[in-house]
């Protein structure tokens, strides 16, 4: 039984917003990360304030610079099944089709996917860990297999979302609303790098609510992939994950993005990557130069080295499917 | 953390439009339909009022919540922290839903909610009002069992038997979106649903006869 709490299902934006302002609220999108982390008393909440009566803020849209506006309350079955975001920006697709499992996708929308909690299994279980205001992180000196190899200063969870990296390779934008007024955000700029705040996920003031996420309509000429790697076929979070936005000019690359996943505490640009792809022929020795890069910074810790060859084999595979087009 | 507060069956509400009528265990039940709440007020409807729709529910007062199980109008009282799956099983007493993991992980708590398989152990009662919720009590034909369910029985997709509850609304859900899946579309459409005995291969066999046999 989880803790008692009050609830609170407001009609319009502004009402989120205002009820989000007392007291320990947490928005309630999909509930499918909260309720877990409530259950597991990573945090508590007075109240929960459920997002599911702002119809507005659900569905996909084309904008009228080519672009499309998705809804922060989108369920993830709905963007991996969109034949515009399919169509346009496969990536994407692919990224959300592979987050979970089908029930989950089905509950769990876009604000909460972008918004989760890290999966750090010291932070969801009963340590006091920096990341909940405690004094050190249990995982450098602990089972640190699955944690990050880049950005990792203090705390080194990886950021779990497999739609986030995705966003970043189109760059994407966020909307917000909040207590003094609305936003937007580079997705890029989104999520809170550990050195700064480790207590915290993202950016987002107090009360701030995800409103949409627009992406930038497709430049010709865009190839774009997800790929993650798991640990089994069933579902299950990413070990290493990769998202690609190549701006293609015949064979060679004009400008690209290399997004990696459960690599770093946020979703994690490669600009190593990016500078040996950017105006060069995919050729071979160029794809391997490249995934050769995208590891050259890494610091694994003293049980996760093995993602250093486990990313650089994975962006071989996917930048030689990207020449093949 | 709080104890299991055991509610009373809770009778349907006589239909009156000013209220409830019917409810004097407590001065004001609330009662949540539609997104709008409204207060009834003991059994004089005369004074029942239309409460701000974004009225906060206090954590520890009951709510009257009609859900759609089934087919069938359910009146419950719940919390606000309830799950669906504790109301099913706790406060209905259908129990085909199973609690596992009760954190997403395991899907033994399977239901359809508008069609789409989701997992009741994190899906707030509250937030399942006013959507058509089924489980596998509602699949039966009469005393006969539905064609899923048959076919897990004719594949002996189980072992234990646990999960299988869970196994069958999730292949319902895949069926009713894709009534046709290969069998990799089966296996990606059942993979959030584990199976402890390990019985995958006749479970996938067993979606794959319902398929056949749905068609039929
Ligand atoms: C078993 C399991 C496996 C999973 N596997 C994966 C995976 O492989 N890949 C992956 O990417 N994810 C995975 N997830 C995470 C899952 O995708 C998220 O739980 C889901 O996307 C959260 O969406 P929600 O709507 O349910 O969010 P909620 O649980 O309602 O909210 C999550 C958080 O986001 C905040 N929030 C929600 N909406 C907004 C908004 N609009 N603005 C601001 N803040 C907001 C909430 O306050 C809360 O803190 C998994 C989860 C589980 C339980």
């Amino acid at each position: 039984m989880l803790t008692p709490f009050a609830y609170v299902r407001p009609a319009s934006l502004q009402d989120a917003v205002a009820a989000l302002t007392e007291g320990n609220a947490h928005i309630h999108a999909g509930g499918t990360d909260l309720l877990g982390c409530l259950r597991d008393e990573v945090f508590g909440a007075d109240r929960l304030v459920s997002l599911a009566a702002l119809g507005d803020l659900a569905g996909l849209r084309e904008t009228r610079d080519g672009g499309l506006d998705i809804g922060a309350m989108t369920t993830i079955t709905d963007i991996a099944a969109h034949p515009l975001v399919q169509r346009r920006y496969p990536g994407l697709a692919q990224a959300a089709g592979e987050v979970a499992s089908p029930q989950l996708r089905n509950q769990g929308t876009l604000g909460g996917n972008l918004c989760q909690k890290p999966r750090c299994w010291y932070y969801r279980g009963d340590f006091p860990c920096l990341r909940k205001g405690g004094h050190k992180c249990f995982a450098v000196n602990g089972e640190n297999e699955y944690h990050c190899i880049f950005g990792g200063a203090n705390c080194f969870i990886v950021h779990p979302s497999d739609i986030a990296p995705a966003l970043v390779s189109l760059d994407a934008e966020i909307e917000t609303a909040g207590p003094s007024g609305g936003r937007r955000l580079p997705v890029s700029q989104l999520h809170m790098p550990p050195e700064q705040d480790p207590t915290r996920e993202t950016l987002l003031k107090p009360g701030e609510v995800i409103v949409k996420v627009h992406v930038p309509p497709a430049p010709a000429g865009l190839y774009s992939s997800y790929r993650k790697v798991r640990t089994r076929r069933s579902w299950d979070f990413a070990v290493a994950g990769c998202a690609l936005a190549l701006v293609m000019d015949g064979d060679r690359v004009r400008d690209c993005r290399v997004v990696l996943a459960a690599a770093a505490p946020i979703p994690w640009r490669s600009p190593e990557t990016e500078q040996v792809l950017r105006g060069q022929t995919l050729d071979d020795a160029v794809i391997r130069k490249a995934a050769k890069a995208a590891v050259a910074n890494a610091r694994p810790m003293t049980k996760n080295a093995y993602k250093i060859p486990l990313f650089e084999g994975m962006l071989l595979e996917e930048l030689r499917k990207a020449a093949q087009v | 953390m709080c104890p299991r507060k055991r509610k009373p069956p809770v009778t349907p509400p006589a239909a009156n439009p000013d209220g409830w009528a019917g409810f004097t265990r407590r001065a004001f039940i609330k009662t949540w339909s539609a997104g709008t709440l409204t207060l009834a007020v003991g059994h004089n409807a005369m004074s029942s009022e239309t409460a701000q729709p974004d009225e906060t529910l206090a954590a520890d007062e009951p709510v009257q919540l009609t859900l759609d199980v089934n087919g069938r109008p359910h009146a419950v009282l719940v919390e606000p922290r309830w799950t669906l799956l504790h109301v099913l099983r706790e406060e209905l007493g259908l129990t085909a839903a199973k609690s596992g993991c009760e954190r997403g992980e395991c899907g033994a708590c399977t239901v359809l909610i508008d069609d789409l398989p989701r997992y009741a152990c994190l899906t707030l009662a509250l937030e399942a009002e006013g959507r058509r919720i089924e489980t596998a009590e509602g699949l039966m034909d009469g005393g006969q069992l539905g064609q899923v369910q048959a076919s897990f029985m004719k594949e002996d997709g189980l072992q234990c038997g646990y999960c299988t509850p869970g196994q069958i609304m999730a292949a319902e859900g895949l069926l009713r979106q894709n009534p046709e899946p290969t069998f990799d579309e089966i296996r990606r459409g059942m993979s959030g649903n584990l199976c402890r005995c390990g019985a995958y291969a006749s479970i996938f066999s067993a979606v794959a006869d319902a398929a056949t046999h749905r068609k039929g």
